[in-house]
């Protein structure tokens, strides 16, 4: 057990750090890039490419660098510190991840040997506007309303899937439709493909996504036929949980910073606010949070390194909850400590706060995760971080 | 102690209900009611309607159009009209310039502006805070200077609201640099269209546009547009942030917009966790409306009451909590911020990450909830 990085991770913390602050270490320069489609800077993303960031947790024969869940964790961190729009979440970790494990080894080669050399920029179309049975099952891992049928060999795709987080900017989609036998598959669309049609827009943190309508589309299916797809996307998603969980770590620690800084620099009634204990202990809180949210995020990291689906699953939940409510009480806090500032589009706080509710959203918010939870509960009886799970005996 | 309203209380609250109900325009209401950014036209019909019928100052004093209500019945009809999605009439109007110039100013005064005030014919702006002069007020550094029966101004105010449509703004200054700070502060009105007076956008995180910065350089204000006596502004200061603290715990407001999280929440509402969240919040509502009419049926007139920054303090976080719950509701729909027209996602689920934002402001503004905390040691709890 051991919750510090080698040197090697430190090496790779220090490298993505220097990259990351020579982006966007100017906020401004950050405003700039997000005013301007796609959002993100391509530069930045063939410089995340050229450092091999793009195909970080892919095997090598597919043109990844084979590293786990911890380097991953990393250069989220570092991306989520400065608010870099590049898409290394969605693009790389999510939608490739469910390439990775769907695709069969030519489609991996090709997809992710792509996606690692920056080539095309992924979008997992996922979310449906209102999905039948209703909102309540908007972080299930089926497809219902966009479905995939396959007349006379060829997949083709129709309904509608939205929010898609780049879904504009997508070269590929990678898409989840119902199968006519039941389940849920996984398909590759080119996002100019024939019977695809987008409409982008901004969304709140900065980001882009876009509404993606399918009228039979010609899809390619992911991996082999007749195979339900829930359980990979569950796996990926718990994946890109962590490494949101690891974002939101980044972007909370910068939160704390400019929040203990304002308080030492900023004077009201003569003193700098750092002078008032009520502020001083809200900040320690901050620190609290912030710290509950980075050991939660670290053991799930190390979690899903240790290969065990059912565990990673588990652990993504409860890094989630943690990360969900310290990501809501810091983001307040940092507002509400600034003042008025923090209320500004120019100033960073409130812009990491916007940024840690779409993390938030993303794959399960708090209230989705303690819902998970709480239905277990009663299978146990203490939890044992080290194992991941509870001693059933105790309960007895 | 008593629970039910009397005969005629409950005869008014049915007046109000049926007047804003039907007198307002639908289409005002429903912008207001889904959250829709309500334009300078839709304030400015909505309270001539209201001055109209006697309803858009009713605290004023009754020679300049109150109405000499308890404020029981005060209460009654901001409730009722925040219930029916009936924009407020202007704050900076009704609750805070017009009652210090009832209050303070000179008959000539009270006859130019009061009229007009009330029917919104001049739109008035709040210039208080300054960069360095946000909960620290008295550490304004706004410069008048005298200069024959003119008052020269210099300097900066800063998160003035609505600016952008202001006509005129009131403004607090320093004409004595030399006295202690509270003492050398005074109150003047200026034309927002003098020559030397800019407004300047600041976009929010919500990406709107509702707070501006004002700048002035050397702009010449008639010495007549001086409140009071030179030197007094501190005193109106407090009178109007007393005022300003009363009207802001928007128990109508929030009343309402929970009910329509229940109604937009759909078979979400089969989830326990959902419910019980729901039902906290319905339940510290309650007793906060129950804490708002306590103070209405007690208090005394004149004074706010000093319970009435538990309204504001709580107010706002319920108010807050709500937008998080609507937000929550949304979930992944609410990426959809930027979608227009040709989305699949309801509005709503559009508009609910921004408002969610934007709401942060409500605990900073009209008195930080730091300042109302200790506005409640010192005061209530004499600390
Ligand atoms: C959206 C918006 C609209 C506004 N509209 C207007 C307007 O129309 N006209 C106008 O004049 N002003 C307006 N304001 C300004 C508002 O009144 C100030 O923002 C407010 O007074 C807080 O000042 P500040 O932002 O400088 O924060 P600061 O005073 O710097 O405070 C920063 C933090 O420290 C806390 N704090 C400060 N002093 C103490 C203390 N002694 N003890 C404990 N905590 C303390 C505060 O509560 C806050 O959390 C608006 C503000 C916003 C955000």
């Amino acid at each position: 057990m051991d919750f510090t990085y080698d040197d090697e991770q430190v090496a790779l913390r220090d490298a993505v750090r220097g990259l990351a602050t020579r982006a966007y270490g100017d906020f401004e320069q950050r405003r700039r890039v997000v005013a301007e489609d796609p959002g993100f800077s391509e530069k930045v993303w063939t410089q995340l490419a050229e450092m091999g960031l793009l195909g970080l947790p892919f095997p090598e024969e597919v043109g990844g660098v084979g590293a786990g869940p911890v380097e991953v964790g990393i250069v989220a961190a570092e991306l989520g510190r400065v608010l870099a729009p590049e898409p290394f979440l969605t693009s790389v970790v999510l939608a490739g991840g469910l390439v990775a494990a769907a695709g069969t080894p030519e489609q991996q080669a090709d997809v992710l040997g792509r996606l690692s050399a920056g080539e095309a920029v992924l979008a997992f179309a996922h979310h449906e506007p209102w999905g039948s049975p209703g909102p309540a099952a908007r972080w299930s891992p089926t497809a219902t309303t966009v479905t995939a049928s396959d007349p006379d060999g060829t997949w083709l795709l129709g309904g509608v899937k939205e929010p898609v987080a780049h879904g504009l900017r997508a070269d590929l989609l990678v898409v989840s439709a119902a199968l006519p036998a039941g389940g849920t598959g996984l398909f590759l669309v080119p996002g100019d493909g024939p019977g695809v049609s987008r409409t982008g827009y901004s969304t709140y943190d900065g980001g882009r996504a876009a509404r993606v309508a399918f009228d039979g589309a010609p899809a390619i299916r992911l991996g082999a036929p007749g195979v339900d797809q829930s359980a990979t996307i569950v796996a990926a998603a718990a994946q890109a949980r962590v490494a949101a969980c690891h974002e939101a770590l980044g972007a909370m620690e910068v939160a704390l910073s400019a929040t203990t800084d304002y308080l030492r620099t900023r004077k009201q009634f003569g003193v700098p606010l750092a002078t008032f204990q009520s502020l001083t202990f809200r900040a320690a809180d901050m620190y609290v949070s912030l710290e509950m949210a980075r050991s939660a995020t670290l053991w799930a990291a190390m979690v899903l390194a240790s290969g065990d689906r059912e565990r990673a699953a588990e652990a993504a939940s409860r890094a989630g909850l943690q990360v969900s409510r310290s990501g809501r009480h810091i983001g307040q806090e940092a507002i509400q400590l600034h003042g008025g500032i923090a209320m500004t589009a120019e100033y960073l706080v409130g812009n990491l706060t916007a940024r840690l509710t779409a993390l938030d959203h993303l794959l399960g918010d708090g209230h989705h995760h303690l819902t998970t939870l709480a239905a277990g509960v009663g299978d146990y009886g203490a939890l044992d971080p080290l194992t991941g799970r509870g001693s059933k005996e105790e309960h007895a | 102690m008593q629970l039910e309203l009397s005969t005629e209380d409950e005869a008014f609250r049915e007046e109000m209900r049926t007047f804003f109900t039907t007198q307002v325009p639908a289409e005002i209401r429903e912008t207001v009611i889904a959250g829709r950014e309500l334009g300078r036209d839709g304030y400015v019909e909505t309270q001539r309607t209201l001055n109209a019928a006697g309803l858009a100052v009713p605290h004023w004093p009754v020679e300049w159009g109150g109405r000499d209500w308890s404020d029981l019945r005060r209460h009654l009809w901001l409730e009722e009209m925040q219930a029916a999605g009936v924009p407020a009439p202007l704050p900076f109007n009704v609750s805070m310039i017009g009652p210090v110039l009832a209050q303070f100013a000179s008959q000539e005064m009270k006859e130019r502006f009061l009229p007009a005030t009330a029917n919104l014919d001049i739109w008035w702006s709040q210039g208080f805070s300054e960069p360095d002069a946000g909960s620290d007020l008295a550490g304004l550094r706004t410069s008048a200077v005298r200069d024959g029966d003119d008052w020269i101004v210099n300097g900066q105010k800063t998160w003035t609201t609505l600016g952008q449509y202001g006509d005129w703004i009131f403004t607090l200054v320093r004409t004595d640099p030399e006295a202690k700070k509270q003492a050398g502060i005074s109150m003047l009105l200026i034309d927002m269209t003098t020559p030397g007076l800019e407004v300047r956008p600041i976009q929010l995180i919500d990406g709107g546009h509702e707070v501006n910065e004002v700048w002035f350089t050397d702009v010449r204000v008639p010495g007549e547009n001086l409140v009071g006596e030179v030197n007094q502004g501190w005193t109106m200061a407090k009178f109007l942030l007393g005022n300003e603290r009363v009207g802001v715990a928007p128990v109508g407001t929030v009343k309402r917009n929970l009910a329509r999280a229940k109604r937009l929440a759909g078979n979400q509402l089969n989830d326990p966790l959902l419910r019980a969240r729901v039902a906290e919040l319905e339940n510290e509502l309650l007793a906060l409306e129950l804490t708002a009419l306590r103070v209405a049926a007690h208090s005394a007139g004149g004074e706010p009451h000093p319970a009435s920054s538990v309204l504001k303090l709580k107010g706002t976080e319920l108010q807050q909590a709500v937008s998080e719950l609507v937000l929550d509701l949304a979930g992944p729909a609410a990426y959809s911020s930027g979608a227009g027209a040709g989305s699949d996602l309801p509005e709503w689920t559009h508009l609910a990450a921004p408002a969610y934002l934007n709401l942060r402001k409500a605990s900073i503004y009209g008195g930080s909830n730091e300042i109302q905390r200790q506005i409640i040691a010192r005061t209530i709890l004499g600390l």
